[in-house]
């Protein structure tokens, strides 16, 4: 197959999967909503005491990301088998490895918007502070690289679990343990960021290619599960 | 449209297929010709949908082979296998917020047929599929808000449209009216005609014995009979009378009601 048939595969199921999304609204709001009641839960734990560290605030982005992100992505699949629509995909002439690709993307844009949520969360609840457009574009550069890292985790999963019995327990507990990776270089990195120092900024640099290696890691495992994984019932 | 590759015959050969240590086909051999119908009978659990899974492609068996034109399944381009494939399952298998239109319009562009798909050959395609189906009014409503026929006509439209060879029909009456069950009938008996490979997995045998040309019954798991019709001439009578003879002789037995049998299964 071509690349550009390939890439426009996944346009397609791309577009699909955000006009479903957009009409049917309840994804978005649900997972946004559910990454502000993190935040606020956080904002409330430390409630009182000494005002948190950039630490804590790294920790609380990444575990809200996490948290919600992965509500958002099983909510997702479970619509998909609910209607056997994913079983309709992988019976077309479709490549497999577009339609795992495709809704890594969608499940990616969908955390997005957890970011666009927490983000101005921790800035007016935790007094979040960055230190200027180079801070900014490093921590949007390791979020973007973490969201890539954790959705090519959990769309694996979700979509191979299948109709398997316990999935929404299972989900969760190979997820997260597989992410951790990921959780631990975006928490780490969005330190050193916070932290706001040339040397800082370097070592966040740092997390930021050890991303970057982990999704090239991750995606292609992913491509390559997809198929078996999904396929055999 | 694109052209397709025709299948001109598909053949399980000692099928099994367990789950842990449940068996849930023991020894499966068929064959299911183009331009034949094919009706599937069975008690449920007695194995049909994990046949039906296998001969898609979705399922391994544990043991046997499944050969499509004479050569291995799994030596088939799956790709072009898939694109030959047309499965009705008891989901419909469409998006609830889109409407049967856009749903279609999706499945034209998955299977890349009438190309260019958004060109004015795809759109007349998706409008006849929706006349055929008599879903011409609903057409812009979101699929969530259509009644459970609609949507079962929609789901036929999906699974007809791409002009499969190999056609898996599971259940395909369930949740249509007379007019739908006349429509389907129709729409069988054409693509009969059209030279596809037609399986129908039923309870319905009054609906269905009058197209079919082969009837297989499955009993836990084991293939109990392979009954041959002329086209046209079964009842619901004959075909029950003629199962439950098939049932007596046991496993793989073959009566032959037809001047002229249409297939012959191993």
């Amino acid at each position: 197959m071509s690349p550009a048939r390939f890439v426009g595969q996944v346009w397609l199921l791309l577009r699909k999967d955000v006009r479903v999304e957009l009409r049917a609204g309840e994804l978005i709001y649900a997972t946004m909503l559910f990454a502000a009641i993190i935040v606020l839960l956080f904002s409330f734990a430390f409630l009182g005491g000494a005002p948190p560290t950039v630490e804590v605030m790294a920790g609380v982005l990444w575990v809200a990301l996490a948290l919600a992100g992965l509500v958002g992505i099983s909510r997702s699949f479970e619509r998909e088998r609910e209607a056997d629509t994913l079983r309709g995909l992988l019976l077309s002439p479709l490549s497999r490895s577009a339609v795992y690709l495709s809704k890594l993307l969608s499940m990616a844009l969908l955390m997005s918007l957890v970011v666009v949520v927490v983000v101005p969360g921790l800035l007016l609840l935790f007094g979040m502070q960055l230190s200027g457009a180079g801070a900014l574009g490093h921590l949007l550069g390791l979020l973007a690289l973490g969201i890539l890292g954790f959705t090519a985790i959990a769309s694996l999963f979700s979509a191979s679990l299948g109709r398997a019995r316990g999935r929404e327990l299972l989900l969760p507990l190979l997820v997260y343990p597989l992410s951790v990776p990921v959780l631990l270089a975006g928490a780490r990195g969005t330190y050193d960021i916070l932290y706001g120092t040339q040397e800082s900024l370097i070592d966040a640099a740092r997390w930021l290619r050890f991303l970057l290696a982990f999704d090239v890691l991750s995606i292609t495992c992913g491509l390559w599960l997809f198929e078996p994984l999904s396929t055999n019932e | 449209m694109s052209a397709s590759p025709r299948f001109r015959c598909i053949a399980t050969r000692d099928l099994y297929k367990d789950y842990g240590r449940q068996r849930a086909l023991a020894g499966v051999s068929l064959q299911l010709q183009a331009g034949q119908v094919t009706a599937l009978l069975g008690e449920n659990g007695a194995g049909k949908s994990t046949l039906l899974s296998i001969l898609a492609g979705m399922l391994q068996p544990t043991r046997g082979l499944v050969r499509v034109d004479d050569q291995p399944l799994t030596e088939v381009d799956d790709v072009s296998f898939r694109r030959c494939l047309g499965v009705l399952s008891h989901e419909p298998r469409c998006y609830a917020e889109l409407s049967p239109r856009e749903n279609l319009q999706l499945f034209v562009q998955l299977y890349d047929v009438y190309r260019p798909a958004t060109g004015s050959a795809a759109s007349e395609a998706i409008e006849r599929w929706l006349r055929a189906v008599n879903l011409e009014r609903a057409a812009g409503r979101p699929v969530r808000t259509l009644s459970r026929g609609m949507l079962q006509r929609l789901a036929i439209a999906r699974t007809l449209l791409h002009q499969p060879s190999l056609v898996l029909l599971d259940e395909p009456y369930t949740g249509l009216d007379q007019a739908g069950v006349a429509m389907l009938s129709s729409l069988i008996t054409q693509e009969r005609a059209r030279g596809a490979i037609l399986l129908i997995v039923t309870h319905d045998l009054a609906t269905v014995a009058p197209l079919c040309d082969q009837v297989l019954v499955l009993s836990k798991g084991r293939l109990g009979a392979c009954i041959e019709l002329p086209f046209g001439s079964g009842t619901g009578e004959t075909l029950l009378s003629a199962y439950r003879k098939a049932d007596q002789r046991g496993p793989r037995s073959r009566s032959s009601d037809a001047a002229t049998p249409p297939g012959s299964p191993p």
